[in-house]
């Protein structure tokens, strides 16, 4: 053996912190939801987005998670998901092909004529759909990924937002791109 | 199907998987299985005093036999005090069920006398949990909690019973092993490694100069011991087991290289540093193993072959990761490597490693100044050892006597060395023994205890005495929290902050007005005789307080966050100036 100087260092891997999206599979059973928010709270990370909702199969729901962190320690929760007896599948979506919605009502002050045309030109152009008018408010519909979403939003702030709920996001892979791999 | 209570389910399904004995306490809201367990009069139970020591019990019994423990506690605070106990069998990996009672279904949620959430409390500490909600699913969920228990990478699963259900009269059947397996659409515990990395593994195996078996609690499980044996013998690869992996290798194997990390020897620490490739066997590189991660076997390319997916590159990413069960992965890794012919690539480099190996055995085996005037507690280990030759099942606590008992007891069987590793819960040992002692009457069981551990538990001396289960506390008594001041001599200047024990039972006052029997030594010269009366000693437990040196040391020691190069030795030196980075 020879002599080496210094002190030789293995590499850790660190990861990029990024917004990751991943979708869950899971058995329709009470506690399940708790279990996956305990499993990310214990990683110390925040769920950004949630949505909860049926599957083509009565017994099975799907969860869509929006959450920022670490590659790695994103890799490693997926890992302890798939773990959990209640997934059934678990897949992280981010840099996958895929179509993204979410869905947004809001309520928007508009006392005049003008106003509410300009919020309806607006709403025609992001193919919003008016479900709801009074003296004074408009309230609008809009579905679309985020970036949508958020651009609509800039737009219509001037007109001063009374109130706002957005779902949480649902995702499912894209079908039409050659050469994905499954997973 | 006859009709019968929900309870007599319970103890019909508790059959049907094989269970002989649980260890628990009844109350209110576990009556009805409690009036079941003595109509139905086939199962032993042992009454601990207190739920932690059932759950102990239970985690003893399945570490010992390999079966699944069983702990049953009532409602609120019984369930409360199993929680210590779970997440103990949590971190080891260790197959028990746990039952609770649990207040009537229509009262769920309102604050009812001796309500809890436990199924929430315990979420994050169990492998999966159940709260029995129709009377259709008791049978299924407890065959459920078994199968999920001991399969895949064991662990601890609990049902949680509410006490309507235990008295619904009811026609459920039991089902069948299929029908529980197809209930569990998510589960799939059964893996076979990959055919393609099994390959590169055995490439890197014949390929290595340096290689190291790194061995943990996962090959225990498996009970992959022959197949670790078969492969370190076949190849010439030293092995060094972790705490929980002892047992797996016989330590007094020339090929051994006993426990590494924080505690471990000098010589094991040495090989993985320098290790050209370290092949990890059902461990998962836990911080007191590594030390700190980017300086732990630096040159050295990983294998790493474990059961859970999640374990694998958690702590350090490895280069050939084969998740799968390991005795087969093993099986089919040594086939590969015997259609090479098993040809080493580097004969030499391999002879000079394990020269270098020996070398290093010679300069620090594990050793301490040896007194005639006081016992020294690494002599108390080492005295149990030649008075029981070695074949005594061993548990403990955890602190300074846990790990002495680690190191100077050697262990050759697996199963033989029952400790809390992962948690590390003070007052594990006695009840643990007692489990062990329940699980295998046919073996002398020792509890090498530390005074403060053996306080934290020790009303299950009682429960011991109550069964005659002969179990042997060895009290290493040294009127300190131990480990918590060697620590405070090291890195905190000696500023001995709340660690002095010395107010004090009189232990052999207090083992008799447990039932027990009570021995006192403070003499070196008498130790070994004291020892062998104690080990004869059949028809009740025994408790033998050792009075040792009170400022002794535990080392060697890897400080915490340190690398294998800042290793304190036992005679105070320092590796990093002992040795330099050689690689070959």
């Amino acid at each position: 053996m020879e002599a080496v100087n210094g002190r030789p260092k293995r590499e850790i891997k660190k990861g990029e912190t990024r917004k990751h999206i991943i979708s869950i599979l899971v058995n329709n059973e009470f506690g399940v939801l708790a279990r996956i928010a305990t499993l990310i709270a214990g990683k110390g990370y925040n769920i950004e987005s949630l949505s909860v909702g049926d599957t083509s199969e009565a017994n099975l729901s799907r969860i869509t998670i929006e959450v920022k962190g670490d590659d790695v320690v994103i890799d490693q929760m997926i890992k302890q998901l798939r773990r959990l007896i209640d997934t059934i599948k678990v897949r992280d979506l981010t840099d996958v092909p895929r179509v993204e919605r979410e869905l947004m009502l809001i309520k928007l002050h508009a006392p005049s004529h003008k106003e509410r045309d300009e919020i309806l030109r607006i709403a025609q152009i992001f193919r919003g759909k008016v479900v709801d008018i009074s003296q004074d408010s408009i309230m609008i519909e809009l579905t679309g990924d985020s970036e949508k979403i958020k651009a609509f939003l800039n737009l219509v702030r001037p007109f001063g937002i009374k109130e706002m709920a957005t779902t949480g996001k649902i995702t499912l892979k894209r079908e039409s791109v050659a050469e994905e791999t499954q997973d | 199907m006859a009709m019968r209570k929900g309870a007599d389910v319970i103890v019909e399904t508790l059959l049907k998987e094989g269970v002989d004995v649980i260890f628990g306490i009844p109350g209110g809201a576990n009556m009805e299985i409690y009036d079941a367990l003595y109509r139905i009069n086939k199962i032993k139970h042992i009454l601990a005093r207190h739920e932690q020591g059932a759950g102990h019990m239970a985690e003893g019994y399945a570490k010992a036999s390999g079966k699944v423990g069983v702990a049953l506690a009532t409602s609120g605070p019984g369930a409360t005090n199993l929680i210590t106990a779970i997440a103990d069998a949590y971190m080891d990996s260790v197959p028990v069920v746990f039952l609770t009672g649990q207040v009537p279904t229509f009262l769920i949620g309102n604050d009812a006398f001796q309500e809890v959430d436990i199924v929430g409390m315990t979420r994050p500490v169990t492998k999966h949990n159940f709260l029995v909600k129709k009377i259709e699913d008791l049978p299924l969920m407890i065959r459920q909690a078994f199968y999920i228990a001991k399969t895949g990478r064991p662990g601890p699963v609990l049902v949680d019973i509410p006490k309507d259900i235990t008295q619904t009269m009811t026609d459920v059947e039991i089902p069948s092993d299929e029908e529980v397996i197809n209930s569990l659409p998510g589960y799939k515990p059964h893996i076979e490694g990959n055919p393609q990395q099994i390959k590169r593994a055995a490439q890197l195996i014949l390929e290595a100069k340096r290689p190291v078996l790194y061995v943990g609690g996962g090959a225990v499980a498996a009970e992959a011991n022959a197949e670790i044996t078969e492969l370190a013998e076949l190849m010439k690869i030293p092995v060094t087991t972790t705490n929980m992996g002892k047992g797996a290798f016989d330590e007094r194997h020339p090929l051994s290289l006993r426990m590494l990390g924080m505690h471990g020897t000098y010589y094991a620490n040495m090989a993985v540093y320098h290790s050209d490739l370290l092949i990890a066997v059902g461990s998962r590189f836990d911080d007191r193993v590594t030390g700190k991660v980017d300086e732990f076997a630096p040159f050295a390319k990983i294998i790493h072959i474990d059961i859970d997916p999640a374990s694998i590159s958690k702590n350090i990413t490895v280069d050939v990761p084969i998740v799968g069960d390991i005795r087969s992965v093993l099986v089919r890794l040594i086939e590969e490597i015997k259609n090479k012919n098993s040809k080493i690539v580097h004969e030499e480099e391999r002879k000079a490693w394990l020269e270098q190996i020996d070398a290093w055995k010679k300069a620090y085996p594990l050793s301490y100044k040896p007194s005639d005037k006081v016992i020294k507690p690494q002599f108390v280990i080492e005295a149990l050892y030649d008075v029981t030759e070695g074949n005594a099942i061993i548990t403990t606590g955890v602190g300074q006597h846990q790990m002495w008992s680690a190191m100077f007891y050697k262990y050759s069987f697996p199963r033989q060395f029952i400790n809390s590793g992962g948690l590390g819960t003070m007052g594990f040992g006695l009840p643990a023994g007692i489990g062990a002692k329940v699980a295998r009457p046919d073996k002398d069981v020792f509890i090498i205890d530390g005074d403060g551990s053996f306080l934290m538990t020790m009303q299950e001396l009682i429960t011991a005495a109550h069964y005659n289960i002969p179990i042997k506390v060895i009290i290493v008594n040294n009127a300190y929290y131990g480990m918590v001041r060697q620590w405070q001599e090291l890195f905190y200047n000696k500023r001995y902050s709340e660690v002095d024990l010395s107010f004090q039972p009189d232990f052999v006052k207090l083992a008799e007005a447990c039932g027990a029997v009570g021995m006192r030594t403070d003499n070196p010269k008498e130790l070994k005789d004291v020892l062998l009366k104690a080990k004869n000693i059949e028809d009740k437990p025994v408790l033998v307080e050792v009075i040792v040196d009170r400022e002794e040391n535990c080392l060697p020691m890897v400080p915490a966050g340190k690398s294998y190069k800042d290793m304190l030795l036992s005679d105070g030196k320092n590796v990093e100036a002992e040795t330099m980075y050689l690689v070959g």
